[in-house]
């Protein structure tokens, strides 16, 4: 057994452990360490061959690995080091850090942690679509990985289950691919799952077909895909008798959510919220176990890498000054949700803040509403929207002359 | 890295008279080829998909059962009965897991308590030991987590992993000499004198002095190949949820009273081996025995069990559902409740020995039908002990189960330990390896996930599976059009995106 003593571990090389591993060493850390379990860093990036990176961090429009090669240089440039193809299998309750690679198994003792593992996409048996279990059914991020990162063909004729951003970059790439044909998007929600403009360059212009309020219904043939039943959905997302209609397809990618991967963060004993099935976090970033931090998807799901990275930023600050200054453990309030709001973030916040930034999602699409949040009795912000989608994550700066101790968030419905 | 490496091709089956041919690679048939390894004589398997364990035999509860369900003098009973009495020593020899970790039959009222005293009276009548008749009070005790008035406790009841205990019979079989064929379907038996002519879909024709009929729901068809004998098997599926791992819920496995006239023991709840837990199986008579697809109905059904009996299992994640077929027989009364086992040689063609309608307890019955089938073929001639069989089998390394100082230790040895290919069940690039690296020769990904645990935690592949596919093209330089799933007709690529 191998041992180390660090000041700081990052765990997870994507954009937001990435930022995270660069932003420690410029707040004062010399002693970071970066651990990545796959041969590259960059994390999900890498297989986004795609553009739509970079607008909000380097103002241009970068692809995947564009956007991960900036994030590496800077790393390159603070020296920080890194372990590849290093796998975390256990954070136990004192923080020590379980890592295992081909030189051995190595256990890492560090003041403090940066989670930042990223997230899994849902799978079939998590939506339990009914029928045969066939080859060809693909989450799209593994139907991404073949194509990108392997060059192998999934199938020829395809169906994509799910509106998300994922769901309709797979969909045009597909299009873009020779001998493959995306059939049509599918969406069992009244409304897009991902934004408008990737509708218009992903769907519209390519002319595939979405249909909305429709799901799967039954998955046909035994041994590779043959074809689907899908059904329109009623207003509680059953399936409608009598709207079966049969598509002939031989493969289905699944692009049905993405779950925060938090497996390590429970072991460390991190509490998670039923929210963002992320860890539970203060406005400083910090778990429910001291000196634990989680920035990027593991701590909730983004729809812009930018903002992972940026949270990653953020958190290596954090975790400088946790590190070299100390702080004792505080009382935490909890910031509460009300009508309208699915999650927001941070859940809790630190005795004596007066400043904060809070990030929330809508649970579905709303028109004419305003967003409240409130401390105490005294109105900190207020924004009227004609309209608000959920797949847009929405980041609020308040202020406040006393400390906020009794935030509150909601959603009011407004005239026209 | 090292050079590339194929999987060890099956031996080509000899032209010659075998003294076995074996139909079907389902615990059954891997039981008897393993029993029959034990004497002298040829043996060959014939399994018309690509690995053992292929249909009922990787579908079900993997529910070792005390015994107590069956009419007492019956070959149910008593093969169940005597087949967990044995099994103990089989996995010790073969290294595979068993857990016995009881079971309780649950009874909400006065009125389901008469069956559970009516099904220990039975289990009394067949020599169960280890059955007590408890009450609420004590049920929580035990299982604080679960509804219920009243219990019937079994004690020796436990749970393997079907596919792994399949697959362990068959490796020691192969190692003492015993062969198998996949991807070729028997359609075909005539018999020339005393030897019998075995035709295959792939025009292949084996002969044999005696056939073994082990074909699971096609068993019946399989001995209508030779004769008619009035046999029919009525095929009932049975479907399932996988929950996400669940420690501390439920230790034991909890059963309903099995439902009245039904086909089955009742929709019940069993933790694996791994800490998932089982939720069915639902009973339905269908017409096509191949159908294993799971629908929407019955989903619906299988969860609304959840509320009435553990309800603090409806905040946990799914991860996959299946289907298993029951091969049921009907009795000459036409009651769909009850038809026993049919083990014996066939009526009109002497050695040829049918087993048909082996649906539960088969699996926990197999080694005891295996016994009773090379009692059949002693009783008319001569066995000879095979004094270099060898009933052990090497423990594959399970790295997730050991500690860090081995672990290290491992790696040291052998650094694939150290590279991670499945993150949800921590299977090692050396495990995979392994895996394909298989005795018998198979390696769809289903071959791989039933050997070593990639594939089938909680993202369902989704981090594994490229990884595994990976190592097929480069290390074992499979064509990408040659990664199946299982059979060869389910893979899982087209060519390549660029060529
Ligand atoms: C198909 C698709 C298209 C997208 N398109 C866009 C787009 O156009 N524009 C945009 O801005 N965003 C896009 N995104 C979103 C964006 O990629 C994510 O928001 C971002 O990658 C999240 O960053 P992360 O660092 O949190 O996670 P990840 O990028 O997932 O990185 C997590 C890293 O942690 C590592 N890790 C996890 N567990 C361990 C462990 N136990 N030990 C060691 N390492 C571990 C993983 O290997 C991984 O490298 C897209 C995402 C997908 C899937
Ligand atoms: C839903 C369900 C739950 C169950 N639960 C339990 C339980 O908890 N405990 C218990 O003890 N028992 C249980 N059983 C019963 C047990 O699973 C079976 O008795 C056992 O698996 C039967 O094994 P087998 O080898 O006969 O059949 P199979 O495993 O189906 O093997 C037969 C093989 O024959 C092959 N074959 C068929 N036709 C041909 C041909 N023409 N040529 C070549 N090969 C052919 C098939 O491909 C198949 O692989 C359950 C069964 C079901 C369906």
């Amino acid at each position: 057994m191998i041992r180390r003593e660090v000041d700081v571990v990052v765990i997870g090389a994507g954009p937001a452990g990435l930022a995270a591993a660069v932003s420690t060493k410029r707040n004062g850390v010399d002693n970071v360490l970066l651990l990545e379990r796959n041969e590259f860093l960059g994390g999900i990036l890498l297989q986004c061959i795609h553009d739509g990176f970079g607008l909000h961090l380097y103002d241009r429009m970068l692809s995947g690995p564009q956007y991960a090669e900036r994030l590496i240089e800077d790393l390159e440039k603070e020296d920080v080091p890194c372990l590849l193809n290093s796998m975390v299998l256990d954070i136990d309750k004192n923080k020590m850090v379980t890592v295992a690679n081909t030189k051995g198994l190595i256990q890492i003792e560090a003041k403090a942690i940066i989670l930042a593992m990223g997230c899994r996409e849902r799978t079939r048996g998590a939506i339990e679509i009914p029928g045969f279990r066939p080859a060809g059914i693909f989450t799209a991020g593994v139907a991404q990985n073949f194509m990108n990162l392997k060059n192998l063909k999934p199938g020829k004729e395809v169906v994509i289950l799910g509106s998300g951003d994922v769901g309709m970059i797979m969909a045009r790439h597909v299009a873009l691919e020779q001998g493959m044909h995306p059939v049509c998007v599918l969406e069992i929600m009244p409304f897009l799952g991902g934004l408008t403009r990737n509708k218009v360059q992903c769907l519209d212009d390519y002319d595939i077909p979405l249909h909305l309020s429709t799901t799967v219904t039954d998955i046909k043939g035994k041994h590779r895909l043959q074809g689907l039943t899908i059904s329109k959905v009623d207003e509680n997302l059953k399936p409608i008798k009598g709207t079966e209609q049969d598509i002939a397809c031989d493969t289905l990618f699944l692009s049905v959510g993405l779950i925060p991967e938090n497996e390590l963060s429970r072991k460390a004993g991190v509490a998670l919220s039923r929210g963002t099935r992320g860890a539970q976090v203060d406005n400083n970033h910090e778990t429910s176990v001291p000196g634990v931090f989680s920035a990027g998807n593991v701590l909730h799901i983004h729809d812009v890498a930018d903002y992972a990275s940026l949270e990653g930023y953020y958190v290596g600050e954090k975790a400088a000054e946790y590190v070299n200054k100390g702080w004792d453990q505080p009382k935490r309030f909890p910031i509460q949700a009300g009508n309208g709001i699915m999650y927001l973030l941070p859940q809790l916040i630190r005795e004596d803040c007066r400043e904060l930034e809070l990030k929330f999602r809508v649970k579905r699409p709303y028109e004419n509403v305003r967003v409240l949040i409130k401390n105490g009795d005294v109105r900190l912000y207020q924004k009227k929207f004609t309209r608000i989608l959920a797949s847009e994550m929405q980041i609020v700066r308040v202020k406040s002359d006393r400390p906020l101790s009794d935030v509150t968030i909601c959603l009011e419905k407004t005239d026209a | 890295m090292s050079e590339p490496r194929k999987t060890r091709p099956i031996p080509a089956p000899a032209s010659s008279t075998h003294d076995f041919i074996i139909i079907g690679a389902g615990v059954i048939g891997c039981s008897i080829a393993r029993e029959l390894a034990k004497y002298h004589g040829d043996c060959l398997v014939i399994e018309k998909e690509d690995d053992v364990a292929s249909e009922i035999s990787k579908a079900n509860s993997g529910v070792l059962h005390a015994g107590f369900y069956m009419p007492p003098n019956t070959l149910k009973a008593k093969t169940d009965v005597q087949g967990l009495a044995m099994f103990k020593k089989l996995s010790e020899e073969l290294n595979f897991e068993m857990r016995t970790n009881e079971k309780l039959v649950v009874a909400m009222d006065e009125e389901e308590l008469k069956h559970l005293e009516f099904l220990y009276e039975q289990g009394r009548k067949n020599g169960v030991k280890g059955l007590r008749l408890i009450e609420e009070q004590e049920i929580r005790s035990m299982e604080p987590n679960i509804n219920g008035k009243y219990a019937l406790h079994s004690l020796f009841s436990s749970i393997i992993k079907p596919y792994e205990f399949t697959i362990a019979l068959a490796e020691n079989a192969c190692r003492n000499r015993v062969r198998f064929l996949f991807n070729e379907a028997v359609t075909r038996i005539t018999r020339h004198d005393s030897t019998f002519h075995v035709g295959t879909s792939e025009g292949n024709t084996f002969l044999s002095r005696w056939v073994i009929n082990c074909a699971g729901v096609h068993s019946d068809d399989v001995s209508r190949m030779a004769a008619e004998t009035g046999y029919e098997i009525h095929p009932c599926k049975g479907e399932y949820y996988i929950t996400d791992k669940v420690e501390g819920l439920i230790q034991r496995m909890i059963y309903p009273v099995p439902p009245k006239h039904g086909a089955g023991l009742g929709i019940h709840f069993t933790p694996t081996i791994e800490h998932n837990i089982l939720i069915g199986p639902s009973a339905q008579y269908i017409s096509d025995r191949t159908d294993t697809s799971n629908t929407a109905e019955t989903m619906k059904t299988l969860k609304t069990e959840i509320h009435k009996y553990i309800p603090g299992l409806a905040n946990i994640d799914f991860i996959r559902n299946y289907a298993g077929i029951r091969p049921k027989l009907i009795d000459g009364k036409g009651d769909r409740t009850f038809a026993d086992f049919v083990i014996e040689e066939n009526k009109k063609v002497d050695h040829l020995i049918d087993l048909i309608g082996i649906e539960s307890p088969g699996l926990t019955g197999a080694p005891a039908i295996a016994q009773m089938v090379v009692d059949i073929i002693g009783n008319k001639e001569d066995l000879k002990r095979n004094e270099a069989f060898d009933p052990h089998r090497e423990k594959p390394v399970v790295f997730a189960a050991l500690s860090c100082e081995q672990q290290a230790e491992l790696i040291q040895e052998n650094e694939e330990y150290g590279i991670m290919v499945c993150r949800c069940e921590t299977v090692t690039q050396a495990e995979i390896v392994n895996a394909i690296e298989n005795p018998l020769g198979v390696c769809s990904l289903d071959a791989v996930k039933r050997r070593c645990r990639s594939m089938m935690g909680r993202c369902q592949g989704g981090f594994c599976t490229p990884r595994i596919v990976g190592l097929l093209l480069d290390r074992y330089g499979r064509k990408p059009q040659e990664i199946y799933k299982n059979n060869r007709k389910s893979n899982l690529f087209c060519g390549l995106i660029k060529d």
